[in-house]
Formats: structure tokens, C-alpha cells, sequence
């Protein structure tokens, strides 16, 4: 089936599972917002423990596609796994940390003997939160706005020096969070994460207190992810991109590339203005009839979230654009097809990927048996149940 | 003009990927056999409706999830890893290496993770059919996330299924059967697994009889240390068989490192098996000793285990460096049927075959396909010594011999005494004794400690063994690394080591506070 694909089709077949897997990544970063409002949302004891209780609950779901994302990135663009990860060096040991300290904080959180104390692994669960989403927006970013590294295929030949993606720039990827862009995107990701944390809990956990603090949380994170989001999307719209000549391969620069993009693309313009709409009816119907919306916002917000990003991903990708420029060398800059696996291995993988509906199929099934019941303070009573 | 590597990259690289790899498999393996061991308690719970089955499930759960946290923390790094610190190794064989771990993250991590926490959170808000259903299917998961990773570590001491092309100046797969059906993938898998599953009987054993120590939990003990010993008894003589036919791979496809682990310098034919051996440490390469201050072998074992014929010629570490024997195992090239390369003249063609990689490259640039033919040709007729091009010394290909060969012998002395042990365990439940058998029971507990250590022997054996290759022959470690400064990677060394030893220690101490309140969990008499 996959055999007959052309090499194009392959390569554009899997742009669009990693857009699927990092808009799905982004929805799932409700987990990391809502680690960011723990104290701000829950003043008691008993509320904190069900806020961490309802997202402990879902966090491997986050960790598990952010760990799918990179395999299927390396899997499918090798050359921007090497490039990236081997380049932004600090940026990418930062995003570890970040996440080697949420997955044990869960569990550890609440056990005796837990070396550190509960209010430590609380902080670990907030530094995920809050870096985490910034360190993988202002990363995302730089699909737009460049690094600076070069690629070399001859430096193979050289013994003494054999390395083919060589970074440019000194503080390894830190770089990138001085550009006010990159820090916007960013920002965008950590406010967007933190409402959908917020509409979450109004989902997920049956207690008033909570209900009404995250309520108040959704305005207080609006102003300025739409802030912070406008202002990316204005300037990116109206910035210079990254453009592909299809036929040689050579990267210029174009005026307004991500606007023509959008033009270019109008499926994925109505993606995206579906998406955004989306993410605004799930945070503005809760000010509607808060108790008639007030738990449903995330159906719309999360779908929302998983359209624009998709969206801006494949707009990265898609009409002849560089996804991975450099701005040391342009001609260094990667695009889906000068860096991608062979016709043999996207076959092969995508035949794996024929995997993934079943895969969403029982991760649906499983979390509407554990969610069938929002979380109460009699559940975190209760004995028999493990509680974090 | 291109500044040079930093030539303690490689070095800083390999201890941060090798510390990373050693506290992730202080976890790994005990979630590996755990996880199983855990689904047969439950289905006996199941299948009896006894709710005592219940408590001993839920207890040894709590182990499991403790443990499960931190091997899912220390498993994104490795993964990481590979881009980070080892940036031109992730092109140079991307093509076939990121598929088993993106196989990975969607077959089998999430079968885990999803399952995981229905086996946790799920106790009360599904039947009992399915939460049964969904603790195998963690186990299969973590087992099945096993399988993809050791696939991938398996390819890398044995690549097959590929081919270099000089266009991409990468490996391709041409075979992603050959690349999961490898021989050395398969035995590693099974012996792995099977090590993770000793791993978990020997700490349920040892736990078990603690209890039967303390004279506390002893229904908890009692039926937990018959399902451990009997699985334990099972998976170590798997590990031995496994382990046989894994040295057997090892000698056709990396008979350095069979020579390193024997603490062989000169083979011959009819290689005895070395049982207690002292490596001298003044062995020079080349001096004519033998490499021994003592040692007791059982003779012609070595050929036999090796090459399946007790006369077969078994190099040693000087044969392999100086060649001019006839090879009997098979990875040689067709050239050497009949007299094996010096490493001197393997050498001589991995630098041919990079030369010839730059000329093709040149010759399309400037559109000569005459002379891009000719250099493709040469590339491919040498391509199998292409990683020896980037040596830059003969003994380079020597591992750290007394670490290996003392790794491998404690590793398998280990191995007989945890058959020895599950047998003496079951001997004396069975004779309804083993509660007064203290010395034994204390044997126990002490022994996990001790399977830990194989369970680690056993990696540094694979992965010492293989130096100086992170592909054998192919791309020797130091021109697999990034380009990075080398103090970046001894700052998050540092910060990992801090990181790592933090969270085991928390690991520690959460496991015993566990397991001494064992009873407020369940399983009391």
C-alpha cells in the first residue's frame, strides 16, 4: 500500500503525523498548566491533593507523546534530530529536566521517607510546568524564526573533524530565548497550557472552591496568552520566511512567506481559524453561563488547540518551506525533503503508524473509565484508592 | 579552517550516556519481571476471589509504581541522548535507528503508560475482568518497549539489513526484518528480559524473606516467595540457555570481544573455557604471555560454545590485531576467507573507503560520473572497514580487558548461584521448612543486592566489550559525538550524577519505608 507512495508523499505523510503528535503534545500540556496553578487554585490541603491527583492521572499520557514525538521525528527526520538536538544542546537538556523531575514527583510526592519533602516535589511539578511549556514553545519557534548551525555532508570525509550538523552559536540553542519571538511563542504555550489546566479541573474535580477559582484563573490567563499569541501571529504573517525552490532545492527568503503559506494553503487557513475560534469559545462560553459551560470549555479549547497547532506546523512544513532554517547558512536550512529516512523506512513506518487510531482508541477508552467520576474529596479519603 | 573535535567530547559523551544507561537499568529491570509477577498474583486473586490475593497484588504494586516513575524519568534521557551527545552517530545511522524507538513510543509505551494508570486509579471504577486485563497489558507493554530498545542495541553491535549511500552519506534500511530478526537482536532481547525477570524474583524472594525474618506478613511472604522462586527458577535457566546461545553471537559477529571477555591474547584450536582466571596486569601487547597469573579452564569448552566444535581456531586479542590466521567465524569480508586483516590493514582500507566516500562526493559535485562510479566502487568494496578509517591507533580496538573478563565471570557466577538459590528456596517450602532455614533466608535478602550488580555486569560486559564501536566496524565512538564543547557535557555530567543519585536515594528510602509498613497495605495472616 505504502510502497506505491512517491518519495514526496511520504515525506509529506509524515510531516503531518509529527504535526498530529505535537499538537497533541501541546493539548496535553493542560497537564503542565495546571502543575502551574497547584497553589494558586488550591488553598487547602485536600484541594491541592485533588489538583495533583486529577493531572497525576493523565501526566504519562503528556511524558509518553512527548517521548513518541521525538522517536517518530527521528525516525522520520533524522537530520533535524541530529542537527537540533546535537546543536541546541542546553536547550534540549533543559526540556530533560524539566520532565525527569515531574515523573517521579507524582508518585514520590506523598510517600514517607521521600528523601526531599512533599513541598520539593510540588516545586518540581511547578518548574515542569512553567519552563517545560516555555522551553518547548520558544523551540517550536525557531521553526520560524532560524538557528544557527550548519550542515556539512562532505565533513564525513574528515577524520579529525567528522561531525555534519555543526552549531554556531556558543551558548548551544540559549540563543534562541533572546529573540522576544521565540520567548513569545513561549510565553503563548505556558498562558495557553494554563487554561487549559484551569478548564480541566472545572472538568475533572467536583469541588465548588475549585470550580470558582479556575473560573476567576481563565480571565486572569487570556489577557495575556491572546497577548502574547497576537502579537506572535501578527509578526509571523507579516515577517519574511523561509522559502524552497522546489525544483533545486535552494532556500531564499521570501516576504510574507508564512502569509502566502496560509493563502497558498487555504485548508489549512480554515484549520487554523477553526482552531483558534475554538480555543476562544472554550475559554469565553465558561463567562457565559458558567455553570452550563463551565465544564465543557476544554472540549472546545482542547480541539481548538490540537487544530491550531496542527496547523501551524504544517504551514512550518508545507508550500516549499524550510521547517528547520538556518540563519548561519541558508542553504544549510532543512526542509521535509532534504532531511528526511528513505522511501524504505517511511514505508516501513508507516505501516506502524496505521497503529496510532487503535492506539487512540483504547488511550479514549481507558481515560473515560478512570474520568467517568469527577475526583472528590471522598475519593482522596478513600484508603483503597491510590492517591498521590 | 574547521577546528578539530575536542577529543574529551567522546569520553565525557560516553560517561554521561553510560551513567544515564546504568541508573536507568537499576529500574528497568525489576518493572520488566515485576510487572508479570504482579498479573499472576492478580489473576489468582481473580480466578480464587480471595481478597488476601488482593492485598499481596496491591502491595507489590506499590513497589512496581515507585519504581515505574523513575525508570520512565531516566528512559527520556537515553532517547535524548542519542541526539545530544551523539548528533552524527543519529544521522550516520538514523535511517534504521530511529524506527525501532518511534516503533517504540507507539507500539509499546503507550500500551504502558495508558495501562498503567487503569491498573492504578482503576480499582474501583472498573471490573475486575479489565483491570486484570489492563495489569498484563502493562507488563506486555514494558516488555514489548524492551523488545524495540534491545533491537536497537542489537543492531548496533551487529548491523545488518542496511546499506550506505553515498548520496545521503548515511545507512539505509533495506530490510527491517533482518534489522528485527537479527540474531544478536533476538538473543539479547530474550536474555535481557529474562535478566529483568530474575531481577524482579530475587528482590520478591529477598523481600519475602525478610519477612519471614521479622516474623511479620508471613501469609504476604508466603505466597508471594512461592510465585517468585518458581518464576525466578524458570527465567534463570532461560538466562543460561539464552546466555549460551548469546556467546555464541558473540563470537561469530564480535570475537573481540569474545576474546576480551576470555581474557584471551593468543587462540588456538580446541579454546578451553576459562572458569577462575587472574588477569596479569603487566600483559603487554605483544610481550608473549599468555595474559594469566592463575587460571582453571575446562578444556576445548571455549570452541565448543563459540563455534559449536570443540577444535574451531578461537582468536585472541593479539591474533585479531596482528590477523594472518584463517577466521571461522562469520564476520569477515570474502577477502579474508582464507587469512584474516591486521587491524593495521583494516586500518588502511577504512581510510580508502572514506577517501573514496570524499571523491564520489566530489566527482557528482562537479558532475563526473566516470569517477563517481569508480570511487562508489571502492566504497562499497570497503565499506565494511569504513569505521576503522577514524582509528588512529592499532590498540584502539582493544576494550578495557580485566573489566570485561572480571565483569563477565562475576556476572555468570552470579547467574549459577540465583538457580542454586530459587532451587534451595523451593526445596524448603516444599518440605515445609524454609521459614526456620535463617541463614538462607538471610542469603536471600543479601542476594539482591547482588542481582542488581549481574543485571549492571552484564551491560558493562555488552557495552565495554564493544569499544571501540558504537556501530561495530562502522563509526567508532569518536566520530559519533557531537559538536560541543567538552565542558558543557562535564556540567550536565555533574548535574545528571547529582540528579540521579538524588532520586535513587529517594527511590531507597520510599522502597524500604514500603516494604517495612508492608502490613498496613495488606497481606497480613
Amino acid at each position: 500500500m505504502f510502497e506505491t507512495l512517491s518519495m514526496n508523499a511520504l515525506q509529506d505523510y509524515w510531516w503531518i503525523i509529527i504535526s498530529l503528535l505535537g499538537s497533541l503534545l501541546v493539548f496535553l500540556m493542560f497537564v503542565q498548566g495546571g502543575q502551574t496553578l497547584i497553589f494558586t487554585i488550591g488553598k487547602t490541603d485536600m484541594e491541592q491533593k485533588m489538583i495533583i491527583n486529577t493531572l497525576g492521572r493523565k501526566w504519562e499520557f503528556t511524558f509518553t507523546t512527548l517521548v513518541t514525538f521525538g522517536g517518530a521525528f527521528f525516525a522520520s527526520f533524522p537530520l533535524f534530530y541530529s542537527t537540533s538536538f546535537g546543536g541546541a544542546y542546553w536547550v534540549w537538556i533543559a526540556i530533560l529536566f524539566c520532565f525527569i523531575i515531574q515523573a517521579v514527583s507524582y508518585e514520590y510526592r506523598s510517600k514517607p521517607q521521600n528523601l526531599l519533602g512533599k513541598r520539593t516535589y510540588e516545586i518540581f511539578l511547578i518548574i515542569n510546568g512553567a519552563l517545560g511549556t516555555i522551553l518547548v514553545g520558544a523551540a517550536v519557534s525557531t521553526f520560524f524564526t532560524g538557528s544557527q548551525f550548519t550542515i556539512d555532508k562532505l565533513n564525513l570525509t574528515n577524520t579529525l573533524n567528522p561531525v555534519i550538523s555543526q552549531w554556531q552559536g556558543a551558548a548551544h540553542g540559549l540563543e534562541a530565548m533572546l529573540n522576544w519571538r521565540n520567548a513569545a511563542l513561549g510565553l503563548s504555550v505556558f498562558f495557553l497550557a494554563r487554561l487549559l489546566g484551569a478548564l480541566y479541573f472545572m472538568n475533572s474535580i467536583a469541588d465548588e472552591n475549585i470550580f470558582n477559582r479556575s473560573h476567576k484563573q481563565l480571565l486572569y490567563n487570556a489577557i495575556p496568552f491572546l497577548v502574547f499569541f497576537l502579537a506572535y501571529m501578527i509578526t509571523l504573517i507579516l515577517s519574511k520566511g523561509f522559502a524552497v525552490d522546489p525544483s533545486s532545492g535552494i532556500v531564499s527568503m521570501e516576504d510574507y512567506k508564512y502569509l502566502h503559506n496560509f493563502l497558498n494553503m487555504p485548508v489549512v487557513l480554515i484549520l487554523f481559524l477553526l482552531g483558534v475560534v475554538s480555543v476562544l469559545l472554550g475559554i469565553g462560553l465558561p463567562f457565559l453561563n458558567k455553570s452550563r459551560y463551565g465544564s465543557k470549555g476544554i472540549w472546545f479549547a482542547g480541539p481548538g488547540t490540537i487544530l491550531t497547532v496542527f496547523s501551524l506546523f504544517l504551514m512550518a512544513g508545507f508550500n516549499n518551506t524550510a521547517f528547520y532554517p538556518s540563519t548561519s547558512d541558508l542553504q544549510s536550512s532543512l526542509t521535509i525533503r532534504n532531511s528526511s529516512s528513505s522511501h524504505y523506512t517511511l514505508t516501513a513506518m508507516s505501516y506502524v503508524s496505521l497503529l496510532v487510531p487503535v492506539v487512540l482508541a483504547y488511550i479514549w477508552y481507558a481515560w473515560r473509565s478512570i474520568n467517568k467520576k469527577k475526583i472528590d474529596s471522598i475519593e482522596m479519603e478513600n484508603k483503597e484508592e491510590h492517591v498521590y | 579552517m574547521i577546528p578539530l573535535l575536542d577529543p574529551g567530547v567522546a569520553d565525557w559523551s560516553r560517561a554521561q550516556f553510560a551513567v544515564t544507561a546504568m541508573f536507568h537499568w537499576l529500574f528497568v529491570p525489576l518493572t520488566l519481571g515485576l510487572a508479570f509477577i504482579v498479573a499472576i498474583m492478580e489473576t489468582i486473586y481473580v480466578k480464587t476471589g480471595d481478597p488476601e490475593w488482593k492485598k499481596i497484588t496491591r502491595f507489590w504494586m506499590t513497589l512496581f509504581g515507585i519504581n515505574f516513575a523513575i525508570g520512565v524519568a531516566t528512559g527520556i534521557i537515553l532517547e535524548f541522548e542519542f541526539g545530544t551527545n551523539w548528533s552524527n552517530y543519529s544521522w550516520f545511522v538514523g535511517d534504521i535507528f530511529g524506527a525501532p524507538l518511534a516503533i517504540e513510543g507507539i507500539m509499546a509505551f503507550f500500551l504502558e503508560t495508558t495501562f498503567v494508570a487503569v491498573m492504578f486509579f482503576g480499582w474501583n471504577k472498573i471490573g475486575k475482568r479489565f483491570h486484570l486485563a489492563s495489569t498484563w497489558l502493562t507488563g506486555i507493554g514494558a516488555n514489548l518497549s524492551a523488545l524495540w530498545i534491545l533491537v536497537a542495541n542489537g543492531w548496533m553491535q551487529y548491523p545488518a539489513g542496511m546499506r550506505f549511500n553515498p548520496d545521503t552519506a548515511r545507512n539505509e534500511m533495506q530490510n527491517i526484518w533482518e534489522v528485527i530478526f537479527s540474531p544478536v537482536a533476538i538473543h539479547k532481547f530474550l536474555h535481557t528480559v529474562c535478566s529483568g525477570y530474575v531481577t524482579a524474583a530475587i528482590f520478591v524472594v529477598g523481600v519475602s524473606s525478610w519477612y519471614f525474618l521479622k516474623k511479620r506478613h508471613l501469609l504476604l511472604a508466603k505466597r508471594s516467595i512461592l510465585i517468585a522462586a518458581i518464576f525466578g527458577l524458570v527465567s534463570s535457566l532461560l538466562v543460561a540457555i539464552t546466555g549460551d546461545s548469546s556467546a555464541y553471537t558473540v563470537a561469530q559477529k564480535q570475537p573481540m570481544k569474545l576474546a576480551a571477555m576470555e581474557n584471551l591474547y593468543q587462540g588456538h584450536k580446541g579454546n578451553g573455557l576459562v572458569v577462575i582466571g587472574l588477569h596479569d596486569p603487566n600483559k603487554k601487547i605483544g610481550d608473549g604471555k599468555d595474559g594469566f597469573l592463575f587460571k582453571l579452564e575446562i578444556p576445548r569448552l571455549l570452541s565448543t560454545m563459540g563455534y559449536h566444535n570443540g577444535d574451531a581456531f578461537v582468536p585472541g586479542i593479539e591474533d585479531l590485531k596482528n590477523g594472518g590466521f584463517k577466521p571461522e567465524y562469520e564476520n569477515i569480508s570474502l577477502e579474508e576467507k582464507d587469512a584474516a586483516f591486521s587491524v593495521d590493514e583494516k586500518i588502511q582500507r577504512g581510510r580508502m573507503a572514506i577517501s573514496a566516500l570524499y571523491e564520489y562526493r566530489m566527482a557528482k559535485k562537479n558532475g563526473d560520473s566516470a569517477r563517481a562510479y569508480e570511487a562508489q566502487r571502492v566504497l562499497d568494496r570497503y565499506f565494511m572497514f569504513f569505521g576503522y578509517g577514524y582509528l588512529t591507533s592499532t590498540e584502539s580496538v582493544i576494550p578495557n580487558v580485566p573489566l570485561v573478563f572480571y565483569s563477565f565471570r562475576l556476572m555468570v557466577g552470579l547467574g549459577f548461584w540465583f538457580i542454586i538459590l530459587f532451587i534451595l528456596v523451593l526445596y524448603f517450602l516444599y518440605s515445609k521448612k524454609l521459614e526456620n532455614k535463617r541463614g538462607l533466608l538471610w542469603l536471600s535478602v543479601w542476594t539482591i543486592p547482588l542481582v542488581y550488580l549481574a543485571s549492571q555486569l552484564g551491560w558493562v560486559v555488552a557495552e565495554v566489550g564493544r569499544q571501540p564501536w558504537v556501530i561495530q566496524d562502522l563509526l567508532p565512538v569518536t566520530a559519533a559525538v557531537s559538536k560541543i564543547d567538552t565542558t558543557s557535557i562535564q556540567i550536565t555530567f555533574v548535574l545528571f550524577v547529582i540528579l540521579f543519585t538524588g532520586l535513587l536515594t529517594a527511590n531507597i528510602t520510599i522502597m524500604l519505608h514500603q516494604i517495612k509498613n508492608g502490613a498496613k497495605d495488606g497481606g497480613n495472616e
